[in-house]
């Protein structure tokens, strides 16, 4: 089964947040790049599942040039090749452009003989979380298209015997796959006939460590470049704002176990202690 | 007319986020209706049967800025009652054998069929919410703004980089489509009227049930109700140390009568179950105290605790993200102060 994973390069936000000068995004300057964990699962999801079943993960992005790290990033873990889509500003297209631009090369790349059988996004992006890119492409692609899945089983047919990621049955790509996600009122299991697509939810696998050969590997990564298109009015927004600075200052109750009985005060004062 | 959404549990009640966003809908509904770019209009066709007329309030149904619902499946008179008190107008029921099992793309043209042609449709931003609010968009040839927070004659406002900071927006089509973020606000009630049910004779096509749920599997460690719905969360983070150093925390969330909270850091450890887990990529939480046990504050985990009413650290480092954004502190090692807070609470209970 051949995969394909879209991610997304995102700032690496971990203390304040400013914005730009426009005030139309976040200052990136100084800050560090990443993709969501929910797409780290995805990436992590199409391997154990390409290895299952003698398949390929290909990883694909719309970013600037520098969205290539993130692209060996994947490859350093186990995907075999990426796809740059090079835009210098990729958030405006938004969420409708950015699903018609990634539609538009799993067309190209078919044509050019390399066709997949799976596509994986995040079920949202770290930084603009739309939570509906996966689902826009689907419709682009005229494809079937679940969300937060959090395990795939290919193979798996509805009620019947499971061959689960890992237990290698025979090599040969499965049509359907059974997929599973937490839903409002236990896990749900899908079944799912490809080519689809899957929006994929944090918390089924957990993403495993580039090895030394890896790095080595993504080094050398084959990675095809395009580039997008000019952007049209793809973007409603207007402008960031950050929420308003936090008055409260903190009041130091003590130190160690001394402070536990006006910890308890002040439990008892908000009312939520047991009786 | 602003069309909610609304998700009902196992037992037939409304879930606290489809309150929070009716609430939204009915406290906004004069923007959003402005917003909204002409003036509504009733569905095509009209409602199939009426099972109820209402006193007929003057123009309660296909009222501009009226709060209307859509909701799947059963439809109980609890949820009717809990309808009518969040002040509801009307409710489209939408049942079918096809629509029994979970089918996001044949729910979200159920809802889209009953759908005004322009106005606003919405949904709480659950993952449920999420899903059907873009299917629907798509369908509608629409944008969709998830996890929006507020709403003025500017545009809507909406949660981005996981909570740290706000998109402002607007959606210039037709239908305005969009899911409201988790806590953005109470849900208050009203004075009750007594809702119009309309049931509808629907078509569901085939190909939108080629994804339907198959089975569900319930598992005790799946569920997040206790830990979204709780008053008191317990929160812990890597300063707990190992998979066993738990004994603590979950006990003073036992005599809170509430639920323990995780950190990333600990479900990536594989501590705790994904299920605990409270931040951008995990539940966000609004209790009325949240007690952070060894978290350092990172801004994904803030993210999840930021409507928590009061904020309690208790962290070993006084310059720690969370010591300073709280309301109360203790320097120390969890181990030993919630130890004795625990004792405390006990010997207090005599």
């Amino acid at each position: 089964m051949d995969i394909l994973v879209c991610i997304k390069r995102v700032p690496d936000i971990a203390g304040t947040v400013t914005l730009n000068a426009a005030g139309t995004d976040i200052d990136e300057s100084g800050l560090g790049h990443t993709m969501s964990s929910h797409e780290e699962c995805a990436i992590e999801l199409a391997i154990q599942t390409a290895a299952a079943t003698g398949g390929a993960v290909t990883v694909l992005t719309l970013g600037p040039a520098e969205a290539v790290e993130q692209l060996r990033a994947a490859v350093a873990v186990g995907a075999h090749d990426g796809i740059l889509v090079e835009s210098a500003d990729p958030g405006a297209f938004g969420p409708e452009g950015i699903a018609q631009i990634l539609g538009d090369v799993v067309r190209d790349r078919a044509e050019q003989g390399q066709s997949f059988d799976l596509v994986l996004t995040g079920s949202d992006a770290a930084d603009t979380g739309d939570f509906q890119v996966g689902i826009r492409l689907a419709y682009d692609l005229g494809y079937p298209v679940l969300t937060n899945i959090q395990t795939l089983s290919p193979g798996g047919e509805a009620g019947g015997p499971e061959a689960s990621v890992g237990s290698n049955d025979g090599g040969a790509a499965a049509a359907r796959i059974e997929a599973r996600g937490i839903g409002p009122s236990g896990t749900e299991i899908f079944a799912l006939d490809l080519p689809a697509v899957v929006a994929v939810q944090e918390g089924g696998v957990d993403p495993r460590y580039p090895s030394i050969t890896g790095r080595m590997k993504a080094k050398r990564a084959p990675i095809v470049e395009y580039d997008a298109p000019e952007p049209g009015a793809g973007n409603p927004r207007i402008r960031l704002e950050l929420p308003p600075e936090k008055t409260r200052s903190v009041t130091i109750l003590g130190d160690g176990p001394d402070a536990a009985p006006a910890l308890v005060d002040v439990l008892e004062e908000i009312g939520v202690i047991r009786p | 007319m602003i069309l909610v959404y609304v998700e009902t549990d196992v037992s037939g009640q409304v879930q606290l986020t489809s309150a929070e966003a009716l609430t939204f809908a009915r406290t906004n509904a004069e923007v959003l209706t402005q917003l909204a770019t002409s003036t509504p209009q009733l569905p095509d066709g009209g409602p199939a049967t009426s099972r109820h007329v209402a006193e007929a309030p003057s123009g309660s149904s296909g009222r501009d800025d009226g709060v209307e619902v859509a909701l799947v499946g059963e439809l109980t008179e609890d949820a009717v009652g809990q309808l009518s008190r969040l002040g509801v107008s009307t409710i489209h029921h939408l049942e079918h054998p096809d629509l029994q099992s979970y089918s996001a793309a044949a729910w979200a043209q159920a809802i889209l069929d009953i759908a005004p042609e322009s106005g606003t449709v919405s949904a709480s931003g659950t993952p449920r919410g999420m899903e059907l609010m873009a299917h629907l968009a798509v369908r509608a040839g629409e944008r969709m703004a998830a996890n929006v927070v507020a709403v003025d004659d500017e545009g809507l406002l909406r949660q981005v980089h996981g909570g740290t900071a706000f998109e402002r927006l607007r959606l210039d089509g037709d239908l305005q489509v969009l899911t409201v973020a988790g806590h953005a606000c109470s849900p208050e009630e009203v004075t009750p009227t007594t809702p119009e049910i309309f049931d509808y004779e629907l078509e569901i096509a085939e190909a939108d049930l080629r994804t339907a749920l198959v089975r569900t599997e319930v598992e005790a460690t799946d569920d997040t109700s206790g830990l979204t719905q709780a008053r008191a969360v317990v929160g812990a983070g890597r300063g707990v140390g190992s998979e066993t150093g738990f004994g603590e925390v979950l006990e003073l969330a036992d005599h809170l009568g509430g639920a323990l909270g995780v950190s990333r850091v600990v479900t990536g450890l594989g501590w705790r179950p994904h299920s605990e887990q409270v931040g951008q990529t995990g539940s966000r939480i609004a209790p009325d105290v949240y007690i952070a046990c060894g978290i350092s504050g990172a801004i994904q985990h803030m993210a999840g605790v930021d409507g928590a009413k009061t904020l309690i650290a208790i962290n070993t480092d006084e310059e720690a993200t969370m010591v300073q954004r709280a309301d109360y502190a203790i320097i120390g090692d969890l181990h030993e102060v919630v130890g004795a807070v625990n004792e405390e609470i006990v010997r207090r209970r005599g």
